[in-house]
């Protein structure tokens, strides 16, 4: 057995504009994707003119828009790749019906194109002051799009996100989801370049889950699970286990209760957004184990298991054990080997194990025993070292055994003295930036210089974010060197079908109609004529299946070539 | 002195296998408090150079709407 198997994140920024208080925050977050999208078609410009080619800002059929920004060189006409909703389904609840779409809470319809047109941003934009109108070019906002790396980056609701590719082993979604806060700060960093001079104001985004003030926004994973698995069976293990994770995951945060208010410091930054055991939402009750039931992919075989507790984290340690752990914990509910662990009260022990940085809380158990959450974590991974030792008989391979090294050792500095691991987990990280300023201040935990502190670990500048300045003192342990990350930015996996979709898009940007997780759908030059790609199998269309198919000079050759090798996933004009 | 420790002091184990053996002789507890100590006024000064100037004004700013 393995900790492999298909993971990928999805992170949704804070989004702040810095004395601009009342700023819309769809708007802001348009302008962070609408930047990312000019961003990438800036670089495959230089990169095309780096090789000779033609240029993306100014070639083609383009409408005007496009060649006066060309002409002036003073604009990056933003290269979207629009979105396809095929197979979005988020009623779909794993237990086995689906919501009416009337009983729907409107925030649980992201299978329509956001509430708010482009047109409209634009207006409300413009209403709310003039002051965006020379930072963009709203003839050409980008609400969704598919970037070089296999991602999306997207306007979700009033959050920009960045949605990871799709990925086989716990250090490649850490790779990949650090990579997605390089795509942040690049766009930060781009808009206020572009904005230089203009009295529009700075916009910058935070890797963090609440503002304190009642709100909370998610980092969710997700995780390819064997369909044939009973769903009961994943929420009876998942509840303790996600009760528990949090001292290894979780972000650290100033305050306690949704607003904060009560002074203090806890492991969470969501645990107390929390209100049930099980359920389909995730935005309103939010429940411990998400019911949604979407697998962009063969429904036959897999299920998509959403997981919306998790905190964003920055620390490598901490998101290679949340994926890590995560993935071990689901081979033993697909060999039905999970320690048998009920807990009395799973919501009250989530959040009691949160509010405690000294760990030595105890929850209750429907047998009757009292355990702190290092020694229910221990039950999981000695659950898993047993299985996971069995089923590979001439010995693990090296995710696995990096993943359960990495466990075994952070539980027992966690069970000796949690401070050992302030270079190793955020929340401890932040914990002993903080007790430092109490010390040397002489602070309060209400003081707000520590809630700034909070919120500015997370900033994703690099030369503003706490955690970037930690790592880059060397005082946070790193497990992917920042090079590495970087190219993750702009290049996809290259095993799974997120090689296939990033590759198309950077080979064939301008024809793109649209792009989702399992189809992907390009236009041919001409009228009315285009094709369609179905990718129901994650593992498939990797670099050594389907490099040489991008040899092709054109996207209708390069369709002809796919057709040639996948018939059965191609439809399209022209096209047997 | 455990409270002094405040950075970079979790053990150390297969990540390192190559670090060079110390080439002082071991110090003393209290020496090595001290150098702790230091390293972490050092660390508070540098982060105090990059932390928001108005951390109230920042902090009542921040003012999200909701998400998943």
């Amino acid at each position: 057995m393995t900790v492999r198997r298909i993971m990928g994140s999805e992170t949704e920024f804070g989004v702040l504009a810095q004395g601009e208080p009342g700023a819309n925050p769809t708007v802001l977050s348009t302008r962070v994707v609408t930047g990312y999208a000019a961003w990438v078609a800036r670089q495959l410009r230089e990169q095309e003119s780096a090789h000779g080619q033609r240029s993306v800002g100014s070639a083609g059929p383009a409408p005007s828009a496009d060649d006066d920004a060309a002409r002036s060189g003073s604009a990056d006409v933003p290269l979207g790749t629009g979105w396809d909703y095929g197979s979005e389904a988020p009623l779909e609840d794993a237990r086995g019906f689906t919501v009416a779409r009337e009983d729907a809470h409107p925030s649980q319809l992201t299978d329509e194109a956001p509430v708010l047109t482009a047109e409209e941003i634009a207006a409300e934009a413009i209403s709310e002051s003039a002051m965006y109108t020379e930072d963009l070019d709203w003839r050409r906002v980008i609400m969704n799009t598919v970037i070089p790396n296999g991602a999306r980056v997207y306007v979700d609701h009033s959050h920009p996100e960045y949605s990871s590719p799709e990925v086989t082993t716990p250090l490649d979604a850490l790779t990949w989801d650090a990579a997605g806060d390089v795509v942040a700060a690049r766009s930060v960093e781009y808009l206020a370049e572009v904005s230089a001079g203009t009295d529009a104001a700075p916009v910058n985004l935070y890797k963090n889950n609440t503002d304190n003030k009642s709100v909370s926004y998610g980092a969710h994973e997700n995780y390819t699970v064997d369909r044939a698995v009973p769903f009961e069976r994943i929420t009876a293990a998942l509840l303790p286990f996600f009760a528990s994770r949090q001292i290894m995951c979780g972000a650290g945060r100033v305050g306690l209760g949704v607003d904060g208010s009560r002074p203090g410091f806890q492991l969470s930054q969501r645990a107390d957004f929390f209100e049930r055991t099980v359920g389909l939402e995730t935005t309103i009750h939010r429940p411990i184990v998400n019911t949604r039931d979407e697998p962009h992919a063969d429904d036959t075989r897999y299920r998509r298991l959403h997981v919306i507790i998790g905190d964003a984290n920055l620390s490598h340690v901490a998101t290679l054990l949340k994926f890590g752990t995560t993935s071990l914990v689901l081979n033993l509910v697909e060999h039905d080997r999970a320690p048998r662990l009920v807990l009395e009260d799973p919501v009250a022990a989530l959040q009691a194990i949160s509010h405690d940085p000294t760990l030595r809380t105890t929850v209750a158990l429907a047998d009757g025993r009292e355990l702190t959450a290092v020694e229910l974590q221990r039950e999981y991974y000695r659950a898993a070292l047993a299985l996971e030792t069995e089923l590979a008989p001439d010995g693990l391979d090296a995710d696995t055994a990096h993943v359960l090294g990495t466990w075994d050792e952070v539980l027992t500095d966690l069970a000796e003295d949690p401070a050992r691991l302030s270079d190793r987990l955020d929340w401890a990280a932040k914990y002993a930036l903080l007790t430092a300023y109490r010390r040397r201040d002489g602070l309060e935990w209400d003081d707000p210089r520590l809630v700034a502190i909070d919120l500015q670990y997370a900033d994703v500048r690099p030369d503003k974010g706490l955690y970037h300045k930690l790592a880059a003192a060397g005082r946070m342990r790193t497990l992917v060197d920042h090079d590495r990350i970087t190219a993750a930015a702009d290049h996809p996996p290259v095993d799974t079908r997120a090689y296939f979709r990033g590759t198309a898009v950077s080979r064939y940007p301008r024809d793109m109609a649209a792009v989702g997780w399992d189809t992907l759908t390009v236009t041919f030059p001409g009228i009315r004529r285009g094709a369609r790609v179905r990718m129901p199998e994650p593992h498939d269309l990797t670099r050594d299946t389907c490099e040489d198919w991008f040899d092709a000079p054109d996207v209708e050759t390069w369709i002809e070539r796919v057709a040639a090798n996948r018939p059965a996933l191609v439809t399209g004009s022209d096209i047997d | 002195m455990a409270q002094e420790r405040i950075f970079g002091t979790g053990s150390r184990r297969e990540e390192e296998p190559d670090a060079p053996a110390p080439a002082t002789p071991p110090t003393s507890g209290a020496a090595q408090a001290q150098r702790d100590t230091q390293g972490t006024d050092d660390l508070l000064a540098e982060i105090d150079g990059v932390l928001e100037t108005n951390a109230e004004a920042f902090v009542k700013g921040f003012v999200q709407k909701g998400g998943q």
